[in-house]
Parts: structure tokens; sequence; C-alpha cells
């Protein structure tokens, strides 16, 4: 029987590695996936305690975080491309304009 | 036998994270994500959630990740890319809070209070099988926040669109009022 710290501890590295992603990439789009890491790390991190406390709603909420993440990468990816259409760049550290 | 399981779809996990975060190619990083979907997926069979596993393939492998294949392909990039500026300072912190939060979590008594022989006795909800105890706790009790999560869709399709469109206000070219 795998004990619960193991799943929560996996869901924390996982979670780190994609907080580590956001700080190191240039590129938007690898910055959106290492945030995806982090929804799929709070993911494992639900439905490990739903199994383990025996209540279903760890798993509704869930579906509510792959709902939200859907929506949050439909728009995220429609801002790089306006983003791109104004500037032909995907990298963050071109996208100074308003920077001091 | 668990456990075997858990530890190979453990460690492929963090090793396609870290494909992800590490990879030079964007292309890479999205085909490291999704071999990391399936083994939360894969994950998720173990923790008897069948339902959420098979969504999570087909929503994010099937939905969200060919999105963003399509706006890579879109952007059509050159392969070479170095890390960002700060990131000696991003990994040290990183690397720094990550162990930290290993070392709190392992001496903190939290394993002894959630013993490995806790799910052994599934109560009348799971017997009932996955999808119908989601089903069942989603349209009863949770009906509020699925008919949000459906508004949430509708906005993001809305600002999606607006975003995206060429010409969507009207004209077209330098000019372009509006634009957001």
């Amino acid at each position: 029987m795998v004990p619960l710290s193991y799943y929560v501890i996996l869901s924390l590295i996982v979670f780190m590695i994609g907080v580590i992603g956001v700080l190191i990439r240039r590129n938007i789009i690898v910055l959106l996936l290492s945030i995806e890491l982090m929804l799929n790390a709070a993911n494992i991190n639900f439905v490990a305690f739903s199994h383990y406390l025996q209540n279903i709603t760890g798993q509704v909420f869930v579906f509510f975080v792959l709902t939200v993440a859907a929506a949050e990468v439909v728009v995220g990816l429609a801002i790089i491309i306006a983003l791109y259409r104004g500037k032909a760049t995907i990298n963050v550290e071109d996208v100074n304009l308003m920077k001091w | 036998m668990t456990l075997i399981l858990f530890s190979y779809f453990a460690s492929v996990i963090v090793l396609a994270a870290i494909g992800v975060i590490a990879s030079r190619k964007p292309v890479n990083s999205a085909l490291a994500l999704l071999v990391m979907f399936f083994h939360v997926a894969g994950l998720f069979v173990l923790l008897d959630a069948e339902f959420i596993a098979a969504v999570q393939i087909i929503v994010y492998a099937g939905a969200i990740l060919v999105l963003y294949l399509f706006v890579l392909m879109l952007l059509n990039l050159r392969a070479e890319e170095g890390y960002h500026r700060q990131f000696v300072i991003g990994l040290t912190v990183g690397l720094g809070i990550l162990v930290e939060a290993v070392l709190i979590l392992g001496r903190s008594g939290f394993a002894d209070r959630f013993p490995p022989s806790v799910p052994l006795t599934p109560s009348a909800a799971s017997a009932a099988g996955n999808t119908e105890g989601l089903g069942r706790a989603l349209y009863t009790t949770y009906l509020f926040p699925f008919e949000v999560a459906s508004l949430i869709l509708l906005v993001a399709m809305i600002g999606a669109i607006i975003l995206a469109k060429k010409g969507i206000f009207g004209k077209e070219g330098k000019n372009r009022r509006g634009q957001i």
C-alpha cells in the first residue's frame, strides 16, 4: 500500500519543477506548459486525498481544475498570438516596454 | 504491486516534468508534457479514479496539448533559445524551496496521521463506481459550480475570439482601434 505522504511529496516535487520552469524559461509557450505542470501537481494532490479520505469532493474539484485549466490555456494562447502579431517575438525578455 | 506501479509512474512523471522545463526545443517540451499526462492518468487509475483518468487524457492530452501544438506550429519558431537571464537565481530559489518543503513534510508527523491501511475499506460511494459517484456529487451538491464552470468556458471562448481574430473591430491595418 502506498502511503499518502508519497503522493503529497510527488505533487510537491512536480509543482516546484513547474515553478522553476516559470522562473527560468524565456519562451512564453514553455512558460504556459510549466503552469500546466503546476495544475497537474495540484490534481494529483486532490485525487490522492480524495482516495485516502474516501470523499468524492476531491475528484469534483479536479473536474473544475481541468475546466479552468482549459479556459486559461485558450485565453493564454490567444494572448500569445495577439502579442506575436504586435511584436513578432515570444521571448518574455523582449516584452519590456513598460519596464523602468 | 501498487508500490512498484507507483514508483514507475512517479519516476516517469518527475523525469518528464524535468524534460518539459529543460528542453531546448518547445515541441520537445510539449511532447514530454504529453508523456507526463499519460502517466498522471495512470496514477489516477491506481487511485481508483478511472473517470478522472479518462477525462485527463481526453481534455489535457487530446485538447489542450493539441492547442499548444497548433500555436507552436503557427508561430514557427527557431530551435535555439537559451535560458532566462535570471536562470541561476530561479534555479537556486526553486530548488531551495523544494528541499525545504520535502524536509518539513518528511519530519512533520504527517505520515502518521494517514496510515496506509485507510483506503482498504471503500465506502458506499466508491462501491458504486467512480463515474456514478462523481456524477451524483456533481449534479446534486455541486450543481452551482458546475454551471459556473460552463460560464467560464463561454467567457474563455469569447475572449479567445476577440483577442486573436484579425479585424474584429472593423478596421485592419496599422491604425486599428480597439485592439487590446
